[in-house]
């Protein structure tokens, strides 16, 4: 399973991307929790794949002109598309912000504002833990206030336990268990939609759902047979036949 | 292969000297830059269309009318004619009169434009984009292919036995592309009709211009118009060229660096790595407009913006000089190498007589 930091941190080293990788520490240790009730479910196999948790940072510092200059152009450039793929193609996100002017820093919005231009669907049904840090505690319910609606609006899955770290919380008692409820949450439904996923679906195949979406979206790949050598990635386009449209202005 | 120009027609301070020109100036400068097109041995120029300042050319058939009267040869097109806000009815006229007048040299691109608040300048609602796209195209082919027409729509008053004229020249409408630089629909449109596509690739990389073309590719030969290397392929291409690169680079920049659409973004470098702008001389400009072959297959047509950034007039008809005499031959020659025999030429008025059933001029 790819699990993928999102960090808005600016300092190096940054408490935000602290934050971040205590979490994906964490949900690494938290798929075996799983396990049992995965084991109820599926072949052992699929549960080792699932245990195996891929980690990959993004660090939004390292993109900042790419993503400005993506708001001027109009398209991102490479080290940001690369990202754009990497948080699109992931099966869990953490995405921790710094709290400015009480809600997410600037920056970390515009990740997001750039990414749902690119694919507005690039979120949707993606289990997200929300992370942000601040000086104080009083910044605390930014999770609730700004981050939580934000990833409703992408139509992501949000776990029920936001983290939020104030400068206080590292040396406190508190922040670990918070840590490990939030990992835990997302590690059970990584593996749980990772499952889904997997699970054969024989008996539903030729159901209405399946046929309904070959009839009404072809996608590219299909007719792409015979083009110009390779196509690039057709899924990304699917066309709605233009018999369709124009019956659709008739009706 | 056909090579040409097009122009936004849009009116830009020339950030060197400070000068705004007039929208009279301008008018008459695309004019210029058109004539010129063809003394210097280029096939088409095509003009924007557009409804609010700081563009200048809202009415593309007036102007070019005019430059029809003036030049023997080249193709006088539109990018894009706005099949949005446009009643299909005064789109089928006046580009059938166009087509009289410029004895066959005509045809049109069709686009949704892009600027949400002339839809409501047309009484038309945004949100209907795509549907006023779809409905009004299918009305304006049945205007020029069918004498009397009988028709109801959505978006405009009923037609009872109408005969739009004068009708097309030698009953062949003019050859239409389907512009676009986004929209995967507008490729499937083109594909549907086995219309051209003309993908405006200037400020896209390559990767998304491989994709679109290739899905409309596909897609023409789905409709069963032909094998997906016939289909009818146009793209775009922004340049700046002396003879000298370096020379390029230093004049360019403060054009570029301030340009309404290039500028206070990425550098020119970065700009240049991306998309298929070129700043530099004759030979890369050849060498980069070459390898858009290899992602976009043999293509029919190339369209060239080199009147942007508020760059002068004189400066712009030195670009057409330079394109003219060392860009255009080589690139004619090089295209020609290894392209298969049953990949078509774009459709002209005459290649469309001569392929129409004899003694029928309508369908």
């Amino acid at each position: 399973m790819k699990l993928v930091v999102v960090s808005a941190g600016l300092s190096v080293p940054s408490s935000t991307r602290l934050l971040a990788d205590r979490l994906a520490a964490a949900v690494g240790r938290g798929t075996p929790v799983d396990r049992q009730v995965a084991e109820t479910r599926v072949a052992e196999t699929q549960v080792a794949e699932a245990q195996n948790v891929e980690t990959q940072v993004v660090e939004l510092r390292d993109l900042a002109v790419e993503i400005a200059h993506n708001f001027t152009n109009g398209f991102p450039g490479r080290s940001l598309a690369a990202a754009i793929d990497v948080v699109a193609g992931a099966d869990g996100l953490i995405v921790v912000t710094p709290v400015f002017s009480a809600s997410y820093s600037g920056l970390f919005k515009s990740f997001f504002d750039v990414l749902s231009v690119s694919d507005a669907d690039a979120l949707a049904g993606k289990p997200v833990l929300i992370g942000a840090t601040g000086g104080t505690a009083r910044h605390s319910l930014v999770l609730d206030h700004a981050l939580r609606p934000l990833f409703a609006y992408l139509r992501a899955v949000v776990v029920p336990t936001g983290v939020y770290a104030a400068s206080e919380d590292w040396g406190a008692e508190g922040l670990d268990g918070r840590i490990e409820r939030a990992a835990g949450e997302l590690a059970g439904l990584m593996t749980g939609l990772s499952m889904a996923k997997q699970a054969p679906q024989a008996p539903q195949a030729t159901q209405a759902p399946q046929v309904k979406q070959v009839k009404q979206v072809e996608q590219v790949e299909q007719v792409a047979k015979g083009g110009l050598g390779s196509v690039g990635d057709p899924g990304d386009f699917a066309v709605v036949p233009f018999e369709e449209r124009l019956a659709a202005l008739r009706a | 292969m056909q090579f040409g120009i097009f122009s936004v027609g849009d009116v830009t301070p020339d950030p060197t000297t400070g000068r705004t020109p007039t929208e009279h100036e301008r008018i008459k400068a695309m004019v210029a830059i058109a004539l010129k097109a063809e003394e210097v041995g280029l096939d088409v120029f095509a003009t924007g269309e557009h409804h609010n300042p700081p563009f200048v050319p809202s009415s593309p058939t007036t102007m070019l009318g005019y430059v029809a009267a003036r030049t023997e040869k080249l193709v006088l097109s539109t990018s894009t004619t706005l099949i949005t806000t446009n009643d299909p009815v005064k789109i089928a006229e006046d580009f059938a009169m166009l087509q009289h007048l410029a004895d066959g040299r005509v045809d049109l691109m069709m686009g949704r434009g892009n600027t949400g608040p002339v839809y409501p300048w047309f009484g038309k609602d945004i949100r209907q984009g795509i549907n006023l796209a779809v409905e009004n195209y299918a009305l304006l082919r049945r205007l020029w292919r069918e004498d009397a027409v009988t028709w109801e729509g959505k978006f405009r008053t009923p037609l009872q036995g109408f005969t739009s004229t004068p009708r097309p020249l030698d009953g062949v409408p003019p050859f239409v592309w389907h512009g676009s630089i986004r929209s995967p629909e507008i490729a499937e449109q083109a594909a549907y009709y086995g219309d051209g596509f003309f993908h405006n690739n200037i400020f896209w990389p390559a990767e998304h211009t491989k994709r679109m073309v290739e899905l409309y590719r596909s897609r023409y030969a789905h409709y069963g118009h032909g094998t997906p290397e016939q289909a009818i392929v146009g793209l775009g291409g922004q340049v700046f060229m002396r003879k000298n690169s370096q020379d390029a680079v230093r004049e360019f920049r403060p054009y570029f660096d301030v340009a309404p659409v290039y500028g206070h973004g990425p550098s020119l470098e970065e700009f240049t790595e991306q998309t298929p702008l070129t700043v530099g001389s004759p030979e890369q400009v050849i060498e980069k407009t070459l390898a858009f072959r290899e992602y976009a297959g043999d293509y029919q047509r190339q369209l060239f913006l080199l009147d942007h950034a508020g760059l002068p007039l004189k400066t712009v008809l030195e670009q057409l000089d330079l394109l003219g005499q060392e860009v255009v031959p080589v690139l004619r020659k090089e295209f020609a190498v290894g392209r298969p025999a049953d990949v078509p030429e774009a459709p002209t008025h005459q290649s469309l007589l001569d392929a129409a059933p004899k003694g029928v001029t309508a369908e």
